[in-house]
């Protein structure tokens, strides 16, 4: 169904890179280490190293893999494309089946690897309270991965009370000449922002659609792809991929840029789309649908609100950079400026942010003097793990700033009379 | 190197620059064992200094105990500069990246060596100055590595290479004594220019750590224009047509025939199809002089066997028109998995001349020769493309680059135009340089380098130091 490569699978690519430097100049952690071995070149070199048996999986080793976002940035940048992402998720992957996971793994794999345990947690609850962290066994992962101490000073979103799943129907009937289009919302989605998940849904609803958002949906993988899981990631994905086997759908619909980096891009590395469906993320769907003209031909709010806009790195790297700023411009509430280093990965990177908190919040930094300098009053983006991030980095430098997902005001502009 | 040896070391780098800024570990001497020539050698030990102080005290340090030192950037050149062929110490620089002060009174930088060169370029142009040199690896090579290897690039036809900005220098010689050269002066002649000859020693001489640069007032606006020839010879009279037409555009980029096949195999381009060879002519200046530099550029080249001119009306025109030529690197390797990227430079009036032979050459040996680059200053990039893995390919290859170099020198030019020496240019230095010249250059690096510690084997094919034990690993 889903295979996963091996660092062995990635041998000729490895063999490509010319060591010509060029990803220096695009990796987020280089420009705050500057050290060789952050950086792709430096990471390749190695993964050739261990395939030739000149090193081992020794801790000088995994602390060079573990400083990777997975943000792909270097490999759209990189003369011959090579898959550096995927090699260090082999490479990690190999770290994991040879040495077991790492503490914070271990907490990936027990949050996202258990739906009941991350049901229970997440009803009603305020995951990240004290009070929870009493609920949690000393010894449980998640203390690491959602520590108080990972979390100080973060901002986070008060939780909802009802998750996805709760406000909205499995299957919504639309009209019935037009197909039915499946929805993959993601943990983050699903019950961090669940307000952004029913937009998902709704929104191609009211354009005639019937939409599916299958209940046996879990999390995407991620998390597991960063922390090197590789039996999480196969549990996952059959999970994801039998969740959509039982009813034809053509497209699959994501709102989250990692979940649709993972399932378009993870899953397919080998084998390709397992999925009946195509992924599309939300953006290049409305898009194709016609809604730009639709939004650029509603009455001009009075007084509009400068918004700006961030590229999730798994949006950027598939190519996805137009169809968000389209929208966004089109929208009669707000006023679109472009931000300097629109581009630059947050920080988040998956279990990045755990591992190196510190380094996280350097990278996310290099974002505030392009917010500052654009003097927005919102930034949108098309992940909730970027928003998550973008808030805490915009709150922390005192900007007065908020940080939305571009569906929120696509839904505002269509749903809210003039101002 | 002796285990006893490198803790010893290892204790005394530590003290200096800290425990987390030193190792021996595989790991860390993996990932400094190479740059972009695709060699590998692995150092005993990486130091990551954060000062000149600091710099100064290692490098006493290795001359007291004869080890090889190697001061490396970004890791990024092309002839082997930073790789450590004897093993010993490889000084990373990227710590040093504070640009210090831009005057813009004076106009001048003063920066560290580890300053990213389009860095630097970003910050001045903000407040409406101009640093000129461009070397493609503008992004992520740094000022210290462009100032060990005089870097180049394609605006170099108008404004000159990397020497033609340095005003002064600090630098930590190889008995890490701080020296300063020039000042920040356009005029001084204050005793010998050791500028000049820092500049390009490939980090032989010493290390440098503080740069002050000249800066330009920024132009006010650029012209891109794209020149489809029918015949490299037209592209190739085109460039001396341009040059003698007393016109120095901003940049003067060609590629061949074979260029050209490589970017339609890898991407869709929109040429004729008749088209054998392309011209790049970039003009920069004040707004209003631009479109008659252009018609003027055009008005000269027009006769020779021009199928199509395309000149950039916006920015993204003008950046689809430097995008097939950067494409054209990229797309080398679907013709032969092994490149011979060397950068030769002839007068400029010889370029049709040196054109012709490489033609010839590559039909003599039988090996695709792929031609692009500063055709305006003279600068071609010859990219001899094979598959090394043929039986007898090796050979061909030495004596195509042979009879490459030895037309070049013949011409009047250069082995080397901004790649640098290194180890791959090594044996060819003595078709350029005569003996007594050659052996002027050795007096100079015995005289400040008296153990041969700074980047042994680098230019002369020397001896390294006794202590040196690393062992290549490919």
């Amino acid at each position: 169904m889903v295979e996963q490569k091996t660092l062995e699978d990635y041998r000729d690519d490895i063999a490509q890179c010319v060591r010509c430097g060029a990803c220096q100049a695009h990796c987020p952690v280089y420009l705050e280490t500057g050290r060789e071995g952050s950086v792709a070149r430096g990471k390749i070199v190695l993964a050739a190293s261990v395939l030739a048996g000149e090193v081992g999986l020794e801790e000088r080793l995994r602390d060079e893999m573990s400083l990777c976002l997975l943000c792909g940035s270097c490999v759209v940048k990189c003369p011959n494309r090579v898959p550096t992402d995927g090699i260090v998720g082999a490479l990690r992957r190999r770290i994991t089946d040879d040495q077991g996971l790492s503490p914070i793994g271990k907490g990936v794999a027990a949050l996202t690897g258990s739906k009941v345990l991350l049901k229970t947690l997440l009803k009603g609850a305020d995951l990240f309270s004290p009070l929870l962290f009493k609920k949690i066994p000393e010894t449980s992962g998640l203390r690491l991965r959602f520590s108080p101490d990972i979390l100080k000073n973060r901002s986070l979103p008060p939780l909802p009370e009802r998750n996805l799943f709760a406000r909205v129907p499995e299957l919504l009937e639309g009209e019935a000449d037009k197909p039915v289009l499946g929805v993959f919302a993601g943990c983050a989605l699903t019950y961090l922002y669940p307000q952004v998940g029913e937009i998902l849904v709704r929104l191609p609803h009211s354009l005639g659609y019937s939409v599916f958002l299958p209940r046996d949906q879990g999390c995407c993988g991620m998390p597991a792809l960063s922390s090197g899981n590789g039996p999480l990631i196969d549990k996952l994905a059959k999970t994801n991929v039998e969740a959509f086997a039982n009813r034809k759908v053509e497209t699959i619909l994501t709102a989250c840029a990692s979940c649709h980096g993972m399932l378009a891009g993870h899953y397919a590395a080998k084998t390709g789309n397992p999925f009946e469906g195509e992924l599309v993320d939300i953006h290049v769907f409305l898009a194709q649908q016609g809604l730009i003209d639709k939004l650029a031909a509603l009455p001009r709010w009075r007084q509009p609100l400068r918004v700006t806009y961030h590229d999730p790195c798994h949006l950027r790297t598939a190519g996805i950079t137009q169809q968000p700023r389209q929208l966004l411009r089109a929208l009669p509430q707000i006023e679109f400026v472009e931000m300097e280093d629109a581009g630059l990965c947050c920080g988040l990177g998956g279990t990045f942010t755990a591992a190196h908190p510190e380094l996280s919040r350097s990278i996310g930094d290099r974002k505030v003097a392009g917010i500052q300098a654009s003097r927005v009053e919102m930034i949108a983006s098309g992940c909730p793990g970027c928003i998550l991030q973008l808030q805490d980095i915009v709150d922390r430098a005192g900007l007065p700033v908020k940080a939305v997902h571009t569906l929120e005001l696509i839904q505002q502009a269509l749903t809210e009379p003039p101002q | 190197m002796e285990t006893i040896l490198k803790d010893r070391l290892l204790a005394k780098l530590a003290d200096i620059v800290g425990p987390d800024n030193v190792s021996s570990e595989t790991v860390d001497r993996i990932t400094h064992s190479f740059d972009a020539t695709q060699r590998q050698c692995l150092p005993d030990l990486v130091v990551h200094p954060a000062n000149t102080d600091e710099i100064s005290r290692i490098v006493r340090l290795a001359n007291a105990e004869n080890i090889p030192l190697l001061p490396r950037g970004a890791g990024s050149g092309f002839t082997g500069g930073s790789l450590p062929i004897h093993g010993g110490i490889v000084l990373v620089l990227t710590r040093m990246n504070r640009i210090l002060e831009i005057d813009t009174d004076n106009l001048i930088a003063v920066v560290e060596p580890g300053v990213i060169t389009g860095r630097l370029q970003k910050e001045v142009e903000r407040l409406g100055l101009f640093y000129p040199p461009d070397p493609a690896s503008k992004d992520f090579s740094t000022l210290g590595g462009n100032i060990a290897e005089c870097a180049g690039g394609p605006r170099c036809v108008k404004y000159g290479v990397t020497r033609d900005y340095v005003l002064g220098l600090e630098v930590v010689t190889p008995t890490g004594a701080i020296i300063h050269t020039g000042g920040r002066t356009m005029k001084n002649v204050v005793g010998y220019d050791l500028t000049r000859l820092f500049v390009g020693s490939e980090g032989t001489l010493g290390i440098v750590t503080r740069i002050t640069l000249r800066l330009l007032p920024k132009p006010e606006a650029r012209k891109t224009m794209l020149v489809a020839f029918k015949s490299i010879d037209g592209a190739a009279q085109a460039v001396s047509a341009i040059i003698r037409g007393k016109i120095i555009p901003t940049t003067l980029e060609f590629m061949d025939g074979s260029a050209i096949d490589c970017v339609r195999k890898s991407t869709t381009l929109d040429l004729p199809l008749a088209c054998r060879a392309v011209l790049i002519i970039e003009v920069d200046g004040d707004r209003e002089q631009l479109d008659a530099q252009a018609g003027k550029i055009i008005a000269i080249i027009q006769p020779l066997g021009v199928l199509e001119t395309r000149v950039a009306e916006t920015s993204e025109e003008s950046e689809a028109i430097w995008k097939v030529r950067r494409s054209v690197s990229p797309s080398l390797r679907t013709l032969n998995p092994n490149k011979f990227n060397e950068d030769i430079v002839v007068p400029r009036s010889k370029v049709p001349e040196m054109i012709r032979a490489l033609e010839a050459i590559a039909n003599r040996y039988g090996v695709p020769i792929v031609n692009f680059g500063h055709a305006g200053d003279g600068n071609i990039h010859v990219n001899v493309m094979v598959d090394l893995a043929e039986a007898g390919m090796e050979e061909k290859v030495q004596l195509a680059l042979n009879e490459i170099f030895r037309t070049t020198v013949d011409l009047g030019g250069s082995v080397s135009g901004e790649h640098g020496i290194g180890t791959s240019k090594a044996p060819y230095i003595g078709m350029e340089l005569d003996q007594a010249t050659l052996a002027t250059m050795r007096l100079i690096k015995q005289a400040l380098d008296p153990n041969n510690i700074m980047n042994p084997g680098k230019i002369f094919l020397e001896d390294a130091p006794v202590a040196a034990t690393g062992a290549p690993l490919s």
